[in-house]
């Protein structure tokens, strides 16, 4: 007891004031968790199905895909009040928003489509045809590419932000996920749910670099699932999200070795670190809760009882 | 007989960047069966079923194709009563090896038979008989629909895991019935369950205006038990059993809480997304027969895009190869058994508004892939062909 307090008051103290916004998928709310008191602090009522989240740079903007109402709705995460909504096409899944603040990279999974929108005009710039059920968004740290994957035609395509068209599609194993640039852009990381992989591309060449696979001891390689995933300071490890498992996977970025597993809720999804990254919060859809991992020590310190399915995960700073 | 293309049309909406490098061409086969009367007409059998499934596999491959310059088109024949199903089935294997069959599982072994499929590869999408996945079996025929011995035997595990272990069943007179039940039969024996009582449903009464009085005095003799079993596979006589026998028991099999291969009550593992989209092309819900055309024409899809080939042997190496696996909303890869060419996959266990499970469920243990406790197992099958 006296020694869970003290790691606990090491972590509080080296911890800087923040916030982990959460989107409940089937709950059309999003719960506020404060990175200090590791508590839901507060619920907001959004629009129907929301699941990608994320701030602007500046984190004066709160961006959420309400799916079901076809809509990405902007919030002001300040007074938890919908400003308007953005046109999304349909069904908006997982977005990212460009380096330059302004567009929006949205995945429409009904529609095999991605829709760039203009967070400031408010209008469609432009509807790029991808793959069957598009689902994870990317774009590079310089801007210059956007990345869709789709889910049932295993692909991921690579987007040039200047024409708006694609420029290269590449194979990857079976229901890609997620998808990150990492190493200033060098790399692009792919999550293959079904195939239970994750792929690393060289950008420069859109060729394959290394690909991982996970071990679970005593669940079946099937049900090891990896999809969201992210990366600690300095980009050296990833921490991934391994579905029905149950499990986070601990990845070095430079050897492409799984190095730890740690055990969190049922079904974990995605994920967000504090703002020094030296804890973790991953989103558990059927257990309906969000676990704490001590990212040094890898592993789980506390679960966050949230609302139900929980989805998305976004990280704000509050200042101390 | 009629025959249509499709492809050329998708292809044309999709315009692709691309220029096609490569072609499949698969053929389809509706053989007209008779359905036999029901007593109610509440649930009509889409005229489409099945096909529908396969054009939006089609559409799904073509979406993926245009990005690998490679393109698919189906060509399907459809052949009525009084018709020649092997003439049609020689045409369509004359233009294409890829030949996915709704028929019965006569037709589909003779056109299995036949010296023009030699080499093809064929998908049964419409027979769950387990005599074609043992000793039945041919080696150029895949199974995408999930066998009934593979429904039973989830249902059974169900029925395990709920220790509702003292069972009565009442079996329909129609083949498919026979057939159902004795499948059911050899679930509850493997699964170390037993048969308490049978009763064979001989009624030629309306149903619908009788039931409450005559099917309490027929399921009073079965005495108490936990649940009773339904087998009516033409969906006839069960959906009047329900809330009308004499004990208050739960009602399982063809009714009630059943086990099968799709339902649109399938909403994770990303299902609801296929279920928009198939229900925005084709406005009806999808039925396991045509999520079985689906899987079909996806795998072929798959391995056009995994391989880059068009030849039956490329293709057929690569599906029944350890690479495959066909994400097929279910939550986990699906993969063909090479001792029979069933289709692995899970089983709902489901009622009509809500999947109450899915079957393997946790506990039931296999040496290799907990998948192969449903249906033949290796050392069960006595399919020869794929040795």
């Amino acid at each position: 007891m006296i020694r869970l307090t003290a790691m606990f008051s090491l972590l509080t103290s080296t911890a800087m004031a923040g916030e982990i916004w959460v989107t409940n998928e089937k709950d059309d709310t999003i719960s506020v968790i404060s990175t200090e008191t590791l508590e839901v602090i507060k619920t907001y009522d959004v629009g129907e199905r929301p699941r990608g989240i994320l701030f602007n740079s500046d984190f004066s903007r709160l961006y959420i895909c309400a799916s079901d109402s076809n809509a990405v709705q902007v919030m002001d995460p300040n007074s938890g009040e919908i400003l308007h909504e953005l046109p999304s096409g349909d069904d908006p899944e997982q977005f990212v928003l460009h380096p330059d603040d302004r567009h929006l990279y949205i995945a429409n999974e009904d529609d095999a489509i991605t829709t760039v929108v203009d967070v400031e005009t408010r209008k469609v710039v432009a509807q790029i045809d991808v793959g069957v059920e598009p689902e994870g968004m990317a774009v590079s740290p310089d801007g210059k590419i956007a990345i869709t994957t789709s889910e049932t035609t295993n692909m991921a395509h690579w987007i040039d932000t200047e024409t708006q068209e694609l420029f290269a599609n590449t194979l990857v194993d079976s229901r890609p996920r997620h998808a990150e640039f990492i190493k200033d852009g060098a790399e692009m990381w792919v999550s293959s749910e079904i195939g239970g992989t994750l792929t690393v591309f060289d950008t420069a060449t859109q060729s394959e670099k290394a690909k991982m696979s996970f071990e679970v001891q005593g669940v079946h390689p099937d049900r090891v699932q990896p999809v969201g995933f992210e990366f600690t300071a300095g980009d050296t490890h990833a921490f991934v999200a391994l579905g029905p498992s149950n499990h986070v996977a601990v990845v070095n970025a430079e050897t492409y070795e799984v190095e730890d597993y740690i055990l969190v809720g049922r079904r974990v999804w995605h994920m967000d670190f504090n703002e020094d990254r030296s804890m973790l919060f991953t989103t558990n859809g059927v257990s309906g809760d969000v676990t704490v991992i001590d990212v040094e020590k890898r592993e789980a310190i506390k679960s966050i009882k949230v609302g139900r399915f929980p989805w998305g995960a976004a990280f704000r700073p509050t200042g101390s | 007989m009629k025959h249509l293309v499709l492809g050329a049309l998708f292809g044309g909406a999709l315009a692709a960047p691309v220029c096609a490098e490569i072609t499949l061409s698969i053929g389809y086969l509706r053989v007209e069966q008779p359905v036999p009367p029901t007593l109610s007409n509440l649930d009509p059998i889409p005229e489409s079923n099945g096909l529908a499934g396969a054009q939006t596999g089609l559409a799904d491959n073509l979406t993926t194709g245009k990005f690998l310059g490679q393109k698919y088109e189906l060509t399907v024949a459809e052949v009525y009563e009084g018709e020649d199903p092997l003439a049609a089935a020689r045409d369509l294997l004359a233009a294409s090896p890829y030949l996915v069959i709704d028929a019965t599982p006569e037709d589909i072994t003779a056109i299995a038979d036949l010296a023009e499929a030699e080499g093809a590869i064929l998908f049964n999408t419409s027979a769950g008989d387990l005599a074609l996945r043992d000793a039945e079996c041919r080696g150029n025929l895949l199974h995408t629909l999930a066998s009934d011995a593979m429904r039973t035997d989830a249902l059974a595990q169900m029925l395990v895991k709920k220790r509702w272990d003292d069972l009565v069943m009442i079996t329909g007179t129609h083949p498919a019935d026979i057939s159902y039940a004795e499948a059911m039969r050899r679930s509850l024996t493997k699964f170390g369950l037993s048969l308490e009582a049978e009763k064979e449903w001989a009624f030629d009464a309306d149903m619908r205006r009788n039931a409450s009085q005559e099917v309490p005095l027929f399921t009073q003799d079965f005495g108490d038990y936990d649940a009773l079993i339904i087998a009516d596979e033409v969906h006839d006589f069960g959906r009047y059993v329900l809330y009308n026998t004499w004990e208050a028991r739960p009602v399982v099999g063809s009714e009630g809480l059943s086990s099968v291969g799709w339902s649109p009550v399938i909403e994770q593992w990303g299902a609801a997304q296929l279920h928009s989209r198939f229900e925005e092309e084709h406005e009806r819900e999808m039925t396991a027969q045509d999520y079985a055309a689906w899987a079909a024409v996806r795998t072929l899809g798959e391995a056009v895009t995994r391989t880059n080939a068009t030849n039956p042997e490329t293709l057929r190496a690569y599906i029944m190869s350890d690479q495959f696996e066909l994400a097929g909303f279910k939550g986990r890869p699906l993969t063909y058994r090479n001792w029979n060419g069933q289709l692995r996959q899970p089983i709902a266990i489901a009622h009509p508004r809500a999947l109450v499970a899915q079957a393997p469920l946790e506990g039931f243990l296999h040496q290799t892939n907990e998948l192969d406790s449903l249906g033949l197992d290796r050392p069960e099958s006595n399919c020869e062909a794929f040795q």
